[in-house]
Order: C-alpha cells, then sequence, then structure tokens
C-alpha cells in the first residue's frame, strides 16, 4: 500500500507511528481541512494574536547594529515581544483553538527548554483546560523557572526520565501518552516536525511571523529582503518566517543550527549539516544517529536546539536548495547573544542568538541598499543564568 | 504457505491457540539472549518474538524500554544480534520473528535488512511504527524473500484500516489490546471481546493478540477469542534476575498450561 502525496514534502515527512494513532491523525487532519479556511476560526485565531499576545510584533530597523557591521539595514522580527516571550505562542493559540472544536478536554505537550511547555500551559489556562507536559529530567534542572512558570499556570509538568532525559525521550513520552488517552486528549506538538499533518499545522499557524514581515519590509523598505535568517532546531519558527517567501526566489533563506562545541567534536545539533535521512519520531527527515539508526543525542548550549531531529520540509528545502543551512556554535552564539544587547538593548533568547551571529557574518557583507531580516524567536531572560555560568560570573 | 502461517493452521488442526513470548535481543546479555531462544522454546512457545532494541522506542512501556537501554548499554548492535542470534534461530524447532522499529530497517537498507533476517533464519517481521499506508516496499521486499509481515491493528482501528491491516499482514495480525504502551495490566481492557469481533468480521486470518497480557488468567481468557497470545514485559520482567532465563520458562510454562486448559 502506498501514502498519500500530502503527506510528504518531497521525500520527507509521512506518517510513522503507530497503529493506535493513525485515526487520531486522520481525525486531526480532517479537523484541520474543515477549520483552516473558517472565517470564524480565523477570526478567533487573529483576535488572539492581537489582544491576547500582542501581534504584530514589530519589524525594527537595528541601525546601530546595521551600520556597526556594514552597509546594508539589518531588520529584526520581534517574535521575543510576544506574550510569554517567543514565538510558540502564535502555534499554541492555533492548536488550542482547534482542540477546543474537537471537543478535546486534554492537553498533553512535550518541552525541551519550557518555551513551548509554558506556550502550552499558558493557553490551557485560558481555555480552561488540563494540562501535561512532558520534559526531560536534565532539562527540567536546566531550566527551573519555565518549571515553576508552568506551575504556576496550572500545568502538571512530568519529569521523563527514558533514554537521555531530553527533548527527544519527552516527545517520545508525549505520544505514548496520547496513545493510551487518545480519545479525550489533544496531542499540542510545538515544532514543524512529527507525524503528518504537524509538520503543516505547526507551519501554517507559525507562517504569520513570515507574512507579517513581508508586509512590513514592503511598507518600510519598499523591497524584499535579500536575507531572512533564523534558527533551527526543529524548525518552527524558521519555517514560520520562511514560508511565505519560498516562491520569491530573490529571497536568500538562511537555517542556522546549533554546531555547540563544534562540528568535528561530534557535540552539536546539526541535524541539517552532519544528519542523514531516517524515521524519527513520525516522520523521514534528517537526524543525528549512529550507522545502526540509534538516535543520537543532540547537544547544544541552548536547549531549545538540542534536538537530534529537524522539520521534513526543511530537509526538502534543504536538498533542493532553496533555502541554505549554516551552523553556529556556542561560543558564536555567546558573542552574538552579547553584541545584540550591548548594540540594540535587546537581549535575544540563545536560540536566537544563532540567528544572530550568522546575521552579523551576513551583515558585514551586504552592499548598500541590501537587507537582512532576522528572526529574534525569543527573549533571553530564560537564559541569563546559563550565559552568566558560561562567563564565569556568580548570580 | 510461510511458515507462521503453518504454525498457526497446525495449532488450529490441534484445537489449541499460539503462545506467543517476546523477548529482547541482547538482554540482559547477548549470550543470554541467545540462551533464552531455546528456553522459551522448551517452555512451550510455538513462535518467538525478538525485539530489536532502539533508542527511541514509541510503542513501548517501561520494561521494554528498559531492556532495549540495557541491551544498547551492553553494546548490541544489529551485527552483533545477527551473529549471535542467527545460528540458534536457525536451530529452533519453532518459528521467530523479529519486532524492530522502522529506522533500523531503513538504515540497514529495507532489501538488504530483509535478506539478512532471512538468511538469520527469521521467519517474518512486525514493525510497531510502520502502518500499511509506508508499508510498500517492505511488503515487497518481504513477498520476495519470503519473510511474512504482521501489521497491528488498535481498538482505535476502523474496519476499513482493519482490513487494510489484514490484507497486507502475511501470516498472522498483530491485535494491540489496548490504547497505549507494552506493559503488565492488571485487568483485560472491557471492550477486548468486541474488539475481536471487529477483527474476524473484516478478516480470517489469524489473530494474535498482545500488550498488557501478563498473568496466566488474562493469558486463558484472551486465548478463548483470539488464535494466539503475546507476552512480552511479563517475560522480560522474569529476565532481570539472577535465575532469570529459568524463571522466565517457569512463566511461560505456567501461560502454556493455563491456555491449554
Amino acid at each position: 500500500m502506498s501514502h498519500p502525496k500530502e503527506w510528504y514534502f518531497g521525500e520527507y515527512g509521512g506518517r510513522f507511528v503507530p497503529e493506535t494513532l493513525m485515526p487520531a491523525l486522520e481525525e486531526l487532519d480532517a479537523a484541520y481541512r474543515r477549520y483552516a479556511g473558517d472565517p470564524d476560526f480565523n477570526r478567533e485565531l487573529t483576535e488572539l494574536y492581537r489582544e491576547y499576545s500582542g501581534r504584530p510584533t514589530p519589524l525594527y530597523y537595528a541601525e546601530r547594529f546595521s551600520k556597526e557591521l556594514g552597509k546594508g539595514r539589518v531588520y529584526l522580527k520581534r517574535e521575543d515581544l510576544n506574550h510569554t516571550g517567543a514565538h510558540k505562542i502564535n502555534n499554541t493559540l492555533g492548536q488550542i483553538l482547534l482542540a477546543k472544536r474537537m471537543g478535546k478536554k486534554r492537553i498533553v505537550a512535550e518541552t525541551g527548554a519550557g518555551q513551548h511547555g509554558v506556550a502550552t500551559a499558558t493557553v490551557a489556562a485560558k481555555f480552561g483546560m488540563e494540562c501535561v507536559i512532558y520534559m526531560g529530567e536534565v532539562d527540567m534542572a536546566r531550566q527551573a523557572l519555565n518549571v515553576f512558570r508552568m506551575k504556576l499556570l496550572g500545568a502538571e509538568v512530568r519529569p521523563v526520565t527514558s533514554g537521555s532525559r531530553t527533548l527527544k525521550d519527552a516527545g517520545n513520552e508525549a505520544l505514548r501518552d496520547w496513545v493510551a488517552h487518545v480519545d479525550d486528549t489533544y496531542f499540542l506538538f510545538g515544532s514543524v516536525a512529527g507525524p503528518h499533518p504537524y509538520p503543516v499545522i505547526v507551519r501554517d499557524f507559525q507562517s504569520i511571523i513570515g507574512k507579517e514581515t513581508k508586509e512590513q519590509i514592503l511598507a518600510k523598505a519598499g523591497k524584499l529582503p535579500d536575507y531572512v535568517v533564523a534558527c533551527v532546531g526543529g524548525g518552527s519558527n524558521a519555517m514560520g518566517i520562511f514560508h511565505p517567501f519560498i516562491h520569491d526566489r530573490e529571497v536568500r533563506l538562511i537555517g542556522v543550527e546549533a554546531a555547540g562545541r563544534g562540528l568535528a567534536t561530534g557535540e552539536h545539533a546539526a541535524s541539517l549539516g552532519m544528519g542523514k535521512p531516517g524515521i524519527f519520531q513520525g516522520a523521514k527527515s534528517y537526524l543525528l544517529m549512529d550507522d545502526d539508526g540509534q538516535i543520537k543525542e543532540a547537544y547544544s548550549i541552548s536547549a531549545g536546539l538540542d534536538y537530534p531531529g529537524v522539520g521534513p520540509e526543511h530537509s526538502w528545502l534543504k536538498d533542493s536548495g532553496r533555502a541554505v543551512y549554516q551552523s553556529v556554535t556556542d561560543e558564536e552564539a555567546l558573542e552574538a547573544f552579547k553584541y545584540l544587547s550591548l548594540t540594540e538593548g535587546i537581549i535575544p533568547a540563545l536560540e536566537s542568538a544563532h540567528a544572530v551571529a550568522a546575521g552579523m557574518k551576513i551583515a558585514s557583507g551586504l552592499k548598500e541598499g541590501q537587507i537582512c531580516v532576522i528572526n529574534i524567536s525569543g527573549r533571553g531572560d530564560k537564559d541569563i543564568f546559563t550565559v552568566a555560568k558560561e562567563t564565569g560570573v556568580s548570580l | 504457505m510461510n511458515r507462521i502461517a503453518e504454525c498457526f493452521e497446525l495449532k488450529r488442526q490441534k484445537g489449541q491457540k499460539a503462545l506467543i513470548p517476546y523477548m529482547m535481543g541482547g538482554y540482559p546479555t547477548l549470550p543470554d539472549s541467545a540462551a533464552a531462544l531455546e528456553i522459551l522454546a522448551e517452555a512451550g512457545a510455538d513462535l518467538i518474538e525478538v525485539g530489536v532494541p532502539f533508542s527511541d522506542p514509541l510503542a513501548d512501556g517501561p520494561v521494554i524500554q528498559a531492556a532495549g537501554q540495557q541491551a544498547l548499554a551492553n553494546g548490541c548492535t544489529l551485527d552483533r544480534l545477527m551473529k549471535e542470534l542467527g545460528p540458534v534461530v536457525k536451530g529452533l524447532p519453532v518459528p521467530a520473528v523479529m519486532m524492530v522499529y522502522y529506522n533500523i530497517i531503513y538504515q540497514r537498507g529495507i532489501r538488504r535488512f530483509v535478506e539478512e533476517i532471512r538468511d538469520n533464519g527469521f521467519a517474518g517481521l512486525i514493525v510497531p511504527d510502520l502502518p500499511p499506508e509506508e508499508a510498500e516496499e517492505l511488503q515487497k521486499a518481504g513477498l520476495e524473500c519470503g519473510i511474512g509481515l504482521s501489521f497491528l491493528v488498535a481498538p482505535t482501528s476502523t474496519p476499513q484500516r482493519i482490513a487494510t491491516a489484514s490484507r497486507c499482514s502475511t501470516g498472522f495480525i498483530y491485535a494491540v489490546s489496548l490504547k497505549g504502551v507494552t506493559g503488565a495490566r492488571d485487568h483485560l481492557p472491557p471492550d477486548l471481546p468486541e474488539f475481536l469481533q471487529r477483527i474476524r468480521s473484516q478478516s480470517d486470518k489469524p489473530v494474535a493478540v498482545g500488550f498488557g497480557i501478563a498473568q496466566p488468567w488474562q493469558g486463558q481468557t484472551v486465548a478463548q477469542m483470539a488464535d494466539g497470545i503475546i507476552v512480552g514485559s511479563a517475560v522480560i520482567q522474569r529476565m532481570a534476575g539472577e535465575n532469570g532465563l529459568k524463571e522466565a520458562g517457569m512463566f511461560l510454562r505456567e501461560m502454556r498450561q493455563a491456555i491449554d486448559r
């Protein structure tokens, strides 16, 4: 038997899950098809984006940053100014409306750094739904602040002790929970990965970032950007800002993965740069693994990029050459973190600092009149302790 | 008729049900897992399911997860597993099927993987994260190499999906008794008889039921409704201790007696 074409981006994507979940994914797919074009659904979502999350987020001309580095103009898409401090809420607001319309009572989600967990707990609180967040034990220790935020928001945070006790294991555990409670539970997946239709749903909800960016840059500069730069873990903020530009061939799309301690050390999270295609958490995509196909632990200073897989649409964009993927080390990301803080007074998330680091290199080569947009996917408050520790400061 | 279908046919003629224990390759150690094959066969297994350890086993509960992690920590690679278990599998009086997550097959190369397990004496394959829609290439390789494929059906499966899984399965259909992951439960799902009825109305292939069958009374009850029962976590659990293999064998004997009663 063969799969439907719409499950795939080229040869990537698909639906590799236990049978128990197949009907649930079909149900989700049908619900999404029904509501994606529904005027009431979209009106409600647009209003939530505006009144609850504070959209549209600004596209800010980073003048000092631009002028110190080169001749062009660098704009920052300020997703860090969203409610909860990151782009994650664009997706959780959309999916909770879907869950509500599907009559689900309970939300489960996975989280790595805790940003998606917080964004999920937030919308579950707002809509009065029971919420269980799975988080690796290792990540819970690294991101204690976000664990407490989730609890304040009424979510139950369940520590995951299996495997590497990080994001990938939290994802497995959330999927196992969904298998066991598939009738009343909605699995609110946080990235453009996972089985079809999640890569499509999450990308569509996140593409508000790119749609706004396009309108804003045309209004401000009268032209499309020459470069759009975003960090890639699972890849949701990047997919969100890339997607509306995919058919604008003159816009170069640059995805930035975490090179961790250096690609040569093996301690990194560069699935696209260093991985091979394989099957992981429901989809075929590039991933980090050994020769047998055992999934490897990823490493990055930023817990949000610390994922051995990547969304299948990114794999497709990589192979087709439409997007180009680079990587940035911990050290370069820390430099960029400080540089943006000092030149613009904006403290980015460590994840976003990877995009900033790549953006700095691009900015220094820009010609007059050229434009680079960097997606600041989240704010850096959550990373203050990590950065202090890395730079030898005790708080 | 392949060896799996033959095995079920033989049981049917005798008026008995198939007992299918699950064990993990490389657990508790690689040599022990080779010995376990023979012990389980002697204890009354009709078919043995051999798990391949995987780093991210989505369909498995804590017991099988931990066994897989230990096997991997012991250095159980696919090559070592085939090398150690292959000769034993070939000499077994009963067929063995491999339970393996799809990425391991995909990385080896689908055709090559199927040829290798055939050459190592395995009769079939169960891939818990591969629905029929994604299985075209594996089905083709299985048919060409004479390796049986068992697809899973779950209580959530629609009649149409059950019919598809049945059509694509060569050997038996694997009925997942409950909504959830593998692991012992102290009760049986109340809707199991109705679920098995639904399968029977869509399929004339043998049906083996797994997930959550841990105690002899559960095995006995389920065996009355199905063609076979699969016991996994309860077997693995018993292998952990000092005389683990012996205890696993004794447990399987009890299960055998219960389902033959």
